[in-house]
């Protein structure tokens, strides 16, 4: 469905007489298969929406190539557009017109009957909870209203391609799970393929065949989420000892089934061990023996967080 | 394709105009004033004008007048549409890039033709008298005008992107053109230097042209000047502004 190669974009800026350039993708190389649901993953600022542009037509690549749909970028723009679908992170509606209709003449441009749009449009705002908000100003939506509005408008025409670019921000919990079940129905019901961005790790591991981390305009991973999670090896263990005096001998005991450092802090001390829940009993035992009184303890398997901060060295949540 | 492209978004633009049609009336209300209040000045002074009609003077420079103002602001709204991210949505359907421009642009035509019917509607009432063939080609000729002036408007806007940017060129570029193409009264009566300048200014021949026509006087140098003016100011305007649309990344 995607082929990528080497797809880059710099973008030239001026402030005041400096110019500088931002390198907001450097080379990326994507494969998206038919009906796989992918995950674009990544910090502010990664370049997701830079490479969601380029791959939608948006935007022309500084270098690179790319299929999409079984079309050329550069060549057959128009049919790649024919083909695809595309969510933008920052709203697709005038505030000043009708909500139904915007969706109903969006889908016409793609060339769909009014009938059709209209039939599929309404459809669209049952299965989002739009329903008694066709005929209101798009201005006067609620911001999870619009949001869905414009999920409707890049869905309204059937693509077998959908881009999604940040489609549950603003989302409460319960439209975000809504929303989740629609997009994976979209491949279940129309085989549909998928490529989101986001910056939920939930999101990522609930709805994606595949998650690929970008990071300053790199793909750094590309993996299912639980292959991604094995290569943080084992599960992070964290104990709280009562006094100082017993830290040292706590670290002893926990560098000894650790499979990374040990680090501590004031009275906490946490280390990864290979299958934290099965050697959590010895590790009490151990921790006994060596008269070190713990107050608690916890065993946490790990998160595709860790797996940023493993690939990256920074934590996905302090970049935001 | 190309024609249903442009209709669906004519649809679009003119249904969401209509939902606000304070903005038909207030953009009506400036030359409705120039013709209450300035019209009957000029009736006395028609004789060392040269005409005997001082409203066949006065209503083709408000027409133009209302063509270039109508227009030319038409970025304004354009900026908001690109802000709300309705441009970008657009763009990634498979539509003619110029159909996105034309729909819009015969949105404005449509406008300029219902202010201008009533305008000189309302000319009539205040005395004006002349050809109506005349003016109904006059009349098409300041519509073709805004077609150029408004193709342009969509791509300053689309260019600059900012409300505060296009003000400024929009407004540097309107007064001098008012007064320099005798809209409010004919350069005929300027002292030379000051038509020699005028002279540089297309639009000064558009609505000699109109002038003309309003009188009945359909072979003149005049009416030729200001129709090759015109048609060339559309071609420039429509290349301009597809070339804006079309332009990737815009
Ligand atoms: N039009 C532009 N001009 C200059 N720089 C840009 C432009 N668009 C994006 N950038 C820069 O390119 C980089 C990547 O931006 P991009 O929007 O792709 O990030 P993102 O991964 O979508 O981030 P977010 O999670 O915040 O949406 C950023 O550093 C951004 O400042
Ligand atoms: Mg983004």
């Amino acid at each position: 469905m995607i082929h990528a190669t080497a797809l880059a974009r710099e973008f030239h800026t001026k402030r005041g007489k400096e110019k500088s350039v931002v390198t907001a993708v450097a080379g990326v190389d994507i494969d998206v298969a038919e009906g796989e649901i992918v995950g674009f993953l990544g910090p502010n600022g990664a370049g997701k929406t830079t490479t969601l542009r380029m791959l939608t037509t948006l935007l022309q690549p500084t270098s690179g190539s790319a299929t999409v749909a079984g079309f050329d970028l550069a060549t057959e723009p128009v049919k790649v557009r024919q083909n695809i679908g595309y969510v933008s992170q920052s709203g697709s509606t005038s505030g000043s017109a009708l909500a139904g209709l915007e969706v109903v003449d969006h889908g016409m441009l793609y060339g769909i009957s009014k009938t059709q749009a209209t039939a599929r449009a309404r459809q669209l705002f049952d299965q989002l909870d739009l329903d008694g908000l066709w005929d209101r100003p798009a201005k006067t939506l609620s911001g999870g209203q619009r949001r869905r509005l414009d999920i409707a408008m890049g869905l309204v025409h059937d693509p077998k391609l959908v881009f999604l670019d940040e489609p549950t921000t603003g989302l409460d919990p319960q439209a975000r799970a809504n929303l989740w079940t629609h997009i994976s129905d979209l491949r279940e019901k129309l085989g549909s393929t998928v490529f989101l961005t986001t910056h939920y790790l939930d999101e990522a591991d609930a709805l994606c065949d595949r998650v690929m981390v970008i990071d300053h305009g790199t793909i750094v991973a590309s993996d299912t989420p639980d292959a991604l999670k094995r290569q943080v090896s084992g599960d992070l263990v964290t104990l709280s000892v009562g006094s100082e005096t017993d830290v040292a001998a706590a670290a002893t005991t926990l560098a000894a089934i650790a499979t990374s450092e040990v680090t501590t802090d004031a009275l906490v001390v946490s280390a990864r061990v290979l299958d934290g829940g099965k050697s959590m009993p010895d590790l009490l035992r151990a921790l006994d023996k060596a008269k070190v009184e713990v107050t608690s303890i916890e065993s946490r398997r790990p998160t595709l967080d860790d797996v940023f901060l493993t690939l990256t060295g920074r934590s996905l949540r302090e970049s935001e | 394709m190309f024609f249903r492209d442009t209709f669906i978004v004519f649809r679009r633009q003119l249904r969401i105009a209509l939902r606000e049609p304070a903005w038909i009336v207030i953009g009506l209300l400036q030359p409705v004033l120039y013709l209450a209040l300035f019209g009957p000045l000029l009736e006395p002074l028609a004789g060392q004008l040269g005409a005997t009609n001082a409203y066949t003077l006065f209503v083709p420079g408000l027409i133009v007048q209302l063509a270039i103002f109508g227009a030319l602001f038409v970025g304004f709204g354009l900026i908001g549409e690109w802000r709300d991210g309705v441009i970008e949505a657009e763009r990634v359907t498979p539509a003619s890039r110029t159909a996105l421009l034309l729909g819009r642009v015969l949105k404005d035509v449509l406008q300029i033709f219902v202010q201008g019917g009533i305008l000189i509607g309302l000319g009539f009432a205040f005395g004006l008298r002349g050809s109506i063939g005349g003016m109904l080609v006059g009349f098409a000729l300041a519509l073709v005008l805004s077609v150029a002036v408004a193709a342009t408007g969509y791509a300053l806007g689309l260019t600059l992107k900012s409300e505060d940017s296009l003000a400024a060129v929009a407004n540097g570029v309107t007064l001098p053109v008012l007064l320099l193409s005798g809209i409010l009264l004919p350069m005929t009566i300027a002292p030379q230097w000051l038509q020699t300048l005028s002279d540089f200014v297309p639009i000064k021949h558009i609505v000699q042209g109109i002038r003309d026509l309003f009188r009945g006087d359909f072979l003149t140098t005049g009416v030729a000047w200001g129709i090759a003016w015109t048609v060339i100011l559309v071609i420039a305007g429509l290349w301009v502004g597809t070339r804006t649309f079309r332009r990737q990344n815009a």
